[in-house]
């Protein structure tokens, strides 16, 4: 019998939401590291058992937690991350040149293959890498010298290394996103980057297409066709066929293209979905109407997707790695939004319900399917 | 008791720590830590984080060593936050009359 897990993480704590393959009742676990921010936890996806979560507050910095049995108990692993050389400077938000201070750790992305090694993407922006189940963490330097690291600046987040995608076919290749700096990928296991921004337009920038500098809010790739790249950035929705060397915007008919969270069907490699947000500076659905948008095309035609989702007075929003799908059959779509509630459509979409309600404001959901 | 390298006894220490790291710790109340002298906030700090690995950054940066910006110290009503880390604690500290109190700064509202 099939069972899927989902891992919440929160202004406040974690939680882990579980339900057997049917989807329809829901039982809800935690919080764990109650009062803390979790901004993100994942499981391995070579050790079902293995999850890592990110644990900070303003108070007393950055933990990691590892849980070894799926995530009933937890213990606190390694958290030192210097960076591996002097950091130097990066743009602050006036354009002066910042001092490059460790915040926080925004994304833990667990080996396709290893359940010891996992990576985390980190604020001031460096991507580190533990290959010991978290005990000791190292930076992956290449990508912070590359040479455009002094172009780069916060967004309204903070300079944030929030996305890391792993390629299941090229264990060398890693993509990563910046906000906002763009995306980058290594094809050398980390050792050395390039940026993979061609095509992309930020109006706010001096240059609108500079090769650094672009307000990436999140990736997605389908991992059985792992050349082609989603992307929601600040202002549009991309698409690269060619492992980021070139995007364009597949927009299309989007009622707004602004937006956080884009993710992609489990077993349909066309399928994208994304949250349009009304604009950069009202961060909340269009008209209090919080409705998931599809393209069954790959971008550019977009379809509404609202039963079960509140169609009045709703101005929530929907962060970045808050959305995630299952690999059932039929694929399950999750988001959590900054009100509290975790939306699952059991049916790819097509319908949703809560399964948590009043939550702390969400910051990350994943989904383990386990069969 | 053990004894430190100089040949002097280790004092007992007791420090109060903030709610998420007594829950960190496993601990319910005051710790007490027997260190040698000199007994200062950074031998203190070093103490805790021995007894407690999982304590390790959460009081100061694990880098550079710096407190972390929204903890302070206290001990004997004085506020020793801003004194140098290598500076002798007060008597009544190091006499176990009073403890170190580690306290989160007042930031509700988040």
């Amino acid at each position: 019998m099939s069972e899927v897990r989902v891992l919440v993480g929160t202004r406040k704590g974690a939680f882990i939401i579980t339900s057997d393959g049917k989807r329809n009742d829901w039982k809800i676990g935690g919080p764990f590291f109650a009062g803390w921010e979790i901004y993100h936890l994942k499981g391995s996806s070579a050790d079902s058992n293995r999850l890592y979560a990110s644990q900070s507050t303003g108070w007393h910095g950055q933990l990691i937690q590892r849980s070894d049995d799926g995530g009933a108990t937890w213990t606190p692993v390694g958290n030192n991350f210097a960076y591996a050389s002097v950091p130097g400077t990066h743009q602050w938000y006036d354009g002066t040149p910042h001092p490059w201070e460790f915040k926080r750790v925004w994304h833990l992305e667990p080996s396709l293959s290893d359940p010891d090694t996992v990576y985390a993407g980190v604020e001031d922006a460096a991507l580190f890498r533990s290959t010991d189940g978290g005990a000791n963490w190292e930076e992956l330097k290449g990508l912070r010298e590359h040479g455009t690291g002094p172009h780069w600046q916060p967004g309204a987040g903070g300079m944030c290394l929030h996305t890391v995608i792993l390629d299941a076919t090229n264990p060398a290749r890693i993509y990563i996103a910046i906000s906002a700096a763009g995306a980058f990928r290594t094809d050398d296991d980390g050792l050395t980057w390039k940026p993979i921004n061609k095509g992309l337009v930020s109006s706010m920038m001096p240059n609108p297409t500079a090769e650094v500098g672009h307000c990436v809010h999140h990736v997605a790739m389908h991992p059985a066709r792992p050349e082609v790249l989603f992307m929601q950035k600040h202002w549009d929705v991309m698409r690269s066929n060619d492992a980021g060397d070139t995007w364009s915007e597949v927009s299309g008919n989007l009622p707004t293209d602004f937006g956080f969270a884009i993710d992609v069907h489990a077993h349909e490699p066309d399928t994208v979905y994304v949250v349009p947000i009304k604009s950069d500076s009202e961060h909340f659905p269009l008209d209090g109407k919080l409705r998931v948008y599809r393209s069954r095309t790959g971008g550019n035609e977009w379809e509404p997707l609202a039963k079960g989702l509140p169609q009045k007075d709703c101005y929530v929003n929907v962060l970045r790695d808050a959305m995630a799908v299952d690999k059932l059959d039929k694929c399950g779509v999750y988001f959590g939004t900054t009100g509290g509630q975790v939306y699952a459509s059991p049916d790819a979409g097509e319908s949703w319900q809560p399964i948590a309600e009043h939550l702390p404001a969400v910051l990350s959901v994943e989904v383990q399917t386990l069969q | 008791m053990s004894r430190s390298e100089s040949g002097a006894a280790p004092l007992q220490i007791r420090v109060v720590l903030p709610y998420h790291l007594r829950n960190l710790a496993g601990v319910s109340s005051e710790v007490t830590l027997e260190i040698a002298a000199p007994i200062t906030i950074r031998t203190v700090i070093d103490a805790i984080e021995a007894r407690y690995p999982m304590l390790r950054g959460t009081i100061r940066d694990r880098v550079t060593h710096q407190r972390r910006p929204f903890l302070r110290f206290f001990a004997c009503e004085e506020d020793l936050s801003h004194a140098s880390p290598d500076e002798p604690l007060p008597a009544a500290v190091t006499t176990g009359k009073e403890p170190l109190l580690i306290i989160g700064a007042i930031a509700g509202g988040r």
